[in-house]
């Protein structure tokens, strides 16, 4: 009974095989581009960990992961990865990183207050922390060697910039998680160099059909919008069809990338995408605790490491493309 | 609903009262959400410039359909008595399930979706079964499926396809084809119509023929109104249960195949907080937190004003960092409003 059912299913999974796109054409793919994966240096095997603010199944972060485990491979590092959305939280995960005596230490400080005490504690019991993505203003204070990222103000102020050059005189600025302060940042950044006029509006980021017909209703109150700015890759998307929907001929615009993204900007869907880099960011954190731990290196001077904002176009989406597949761009 | 377990013919308050119209309708569960609806419609109408346009209908529909899809089989739940906090993602895992079966594979999307189907039929008897045999509460079964679905969406996902979200399937045979059945749009003059509008209006109309034309319709209340004087006449209240947790599995598919064909990759996070909303639209639409009594319309009904006044507050350009405070507002006012209506609608009888 149980071998005929189990035929059956089989046999209905042949019969329906796709010959285009799947797994096959992905796995073509990364025949083609096989990478080693072996340390290229000789040192002790350090333990490195990060602890980030991210919530569960963020694109984000699992790209930050992909950089810090390349460059822990390379280094001979033994990487550990924990996170949780609520400071307190954090926290705790970074005390149980210090009580475990790692050798070195990579945070996030979305919520800076909440991570001050522990990264002090980790300074005194005489582990090195690099700071990533956020917290550049209290990074120094805090006592971390490093900040690498990008400073969110400035990532908004070179959207201004760049709306500005495509002659876009009235833009919506699509916030996917209400009181998070970075996209806060973001909008704000954008809207001061921007000459035109900037709106918010807020949408529910864990329901796509609310984005959409929310990004819909706006556009259908407000004809005079022509551009959307998103911020996050994986609502650009989405901001296209509710443009489609609503029928605005207005012109999207995202934070960080994809590869939808980066196939949105190469048939023109898409207007531009900034991207921060998280592979980079991830990459360089690890590699920059190995530098310090192997030859007491420190890089910035005591300023942030700034990863971005790189605004990508057209002309430079088809190059990523194939990076963004593989999930590190 | 009082306490005292009537006798299970009264339960049925279905049947249509007799007497002057405006006596059967006060009869009607959904009454005062229709009012509740009639008066947040023309609220809207009045503050806000767009709202009154057909595109704009088209939106405030599509969003009231997402969520009236799964309010419908959701109040058909809570009126057999029952809860599931799981249905926001389930929603997610039935996308998941379908997507990454069909790439994995590399099979035709609608191998991918059918294996969904009945995996999502599978967790929604898992529900149902768990809760006849052990007779917990369903809060806290449907809370344990509610966060092991929350991991194994996320744990699946990455172990899988090594990202957080799934990989884009569109370019795969069968995609057009389901793409039009579960997310495509019909237009009609010239309005665009979401065929999720369909659907929903599908499971409506399937909803309450049961409810009020078949055997298990009586079941239903039967259960939720007074379960052991229902067993005491022999009303089959366990394959009632996991019927309806069938039910909400099978509406969870309708959307997650949704969710899927009309953006094409599915983050694997999603779906969280979306059960509330569901039973939101059952209360609104009259349906009682403690069984026994609503309508499948009502449910329908509920989702409408909810989606009405999460739009109307975008077309009436208010202030984006209240638009919570006006969302509770409004809906509180809707609600009051029904609840009033219905009382005066009781006491008239």
């Amino acid at each position: 009974m149980t071998a005929a059912v189990l035929a059956a299913v089989l046999g209905t999974v042949l019969a329906g095989c796709s010959s285009t796109g799947g797994k096959r054409a992905e796995e073509r793919a990364a025949r083609e581009a096989a990478a080693g994966g072996r340390a290229a240096v000789n040192t002790p095997k350090w333990t490195f960990a990060m602890v980030t603010h991210s919530g569960d199944g963020d694109t984000f972060w699992d790209i930050v992961q992909s950089g810090a485990k390349q460059a822990a491979v390379k280094d001979n590092i033994r990487f550990l990865y924990a996170h949780n959305e609520e400071g307190k939280e954090q926290s705790q995960l970074v005390q149980s990183y210090i009580d475990q005596k790692v050798d070195g230490l990579i945070v996030t400080l979305a919520k800076p207050d909440a991570m001050k005490a522990v990264v002090k504690k980790a300074r005194k019991a005489g582990i090195p922390v690099i700071t990533v993505n956020s917290g550049s203003e209290e990074s120094k204070a805090f006592g971390a060697l490093t900040h690498v990222g990008q400073d969110e103000t400035i990532a908004g102020e070179a959207v201004g910039d760049e709306l500005n050059k495509r002659g876009r005189k009235k833009a919506l600025c699509v916030l996917h998680e209400q009181g998070n302060v970075g996209h806060e940042q973001r909008c704000d950044g954008a809207a001061k160099t921007f000459d035109g006029k900037m709106e918010k509006i807020y949408v529910e980021g864990t329901n796509m059909p609310d984005v959409q017909s929310s990004i819909e209703a706006k556009l259908q109150s407000d004809k005079g919008i022509d551009t959307v700015l998103t911020l996050g890759a994986p609502f650009a998307d989405t901001a296209a069809k509710a443009a489609d929907q609503a029928g605005s001929k207005a012109e999207i615009d995202t934070f960080d990338l994809n590869a939808k993204v980066a196939a949105a900007l190469q048939d023109g869907t898409l207007g531009f995408a900034v991207d921060q880099q998280p592979y980079l960011q991830g990459y360089e954190a690890v590699d920059l605790l190995w530098l310090n731990r192997y030859n007491a290196d420190v890089l910035g001077g005591g300023r942030p490491v700034l990863t971005g904002p790189q605004i990508i176009t057209k002309d430079d989406a088809a190059e990523l493309a194939s990076y963004t597949k593989r999930g590190t761009r | 609903m009082s306490a005292e377990a009537p006798p299970v013919e009264e339960l049925a308050s279905r049947q249509p009262v007799r007497g002057s119209l405006p006596r059967r309708l006060a009869g009607r569960p959904e009454l005062g959400a229709v009012v509740g609806a009639v008066a947040v419609f023309v609220f809207f109408s009045i503050v806000a410039d767009a709202f009154l346009q057909w595109s704009s209908f088209s939106t405030v529909l599509y969003a009231s359909s997402t969520i009236g899809i799964m309010a419908v089989p959701v109040a058909l739940l809570m009126i057999g008595g029952e809860f599931d906090l799981s249905t926001g993602v389930l929603v997610t895992s039935s996308a998941l399930i379908s997507s990454m079966f069909s790439y994995q594979m590399t099979a035709n999307v609608w191998v991918g979706a059918g294996v969904s189907l009945l995996a999502t039929l599978a967790i929604g008897f898992f529900n149902g079964y768990l809760l006849v045999r052990t007779n917990l509460p369903s809060f806290i079964i449907t809370l344990g499926t509610f966060l092991i679905l929350q991991g194994c969406n996320l744990g699946f996902t990455k172990l899988i396809s090594d990202t957080v979200s799934t990989k884009s399937i569109a370019d795969m045979e069968g995609f057009p084809s389901a793409h039009k059945v579960f997310a495509s749009h019909l237009t009609i003059g010239d309005v665009e119509v979401q065929i999720t509008v369909l659907w929903w209006f599908a499971l409506i109309a399937l909803a309450t023929w049961i409810l009020l034309r078949t055997r298990a319709g009586n079941w239903i209340f039967a259960v939720g109104g007074a379960k052991e004087a229902a067993r005491a006449v022999g009303v089959p209240v366990e394959r009632t249960k996991i019927g309806l947790y069938l039910g909400v599995a099978l509406a969870a598919w309708i959307s997650g195949q949704h969710l899927l064909f009309n953006y094409d990759v599915v983050q694997s996070g999603e779906g969280v907080g979306n059960e509330l909303l569901y039973i939101i639209a059952a209360v609104i639409g009259g349906c009682l937190l403690t069984g026994g009594y609503g309508s499948a319309v009502g449910a329908a009904v509920g989702a409408f004003i909810f989606g009405m006044t999460n739009k109307g507050i975008v077309y009436a350009q208010w202030g984006a960092d209240w638009f919570k405070f006006f969302l509770g507002a409004m809906l509180l006012l809707a609600t009051l409003l029904n609840w009033w209506v219905r009382k005066r609608a009781e006491e008239s009888k």
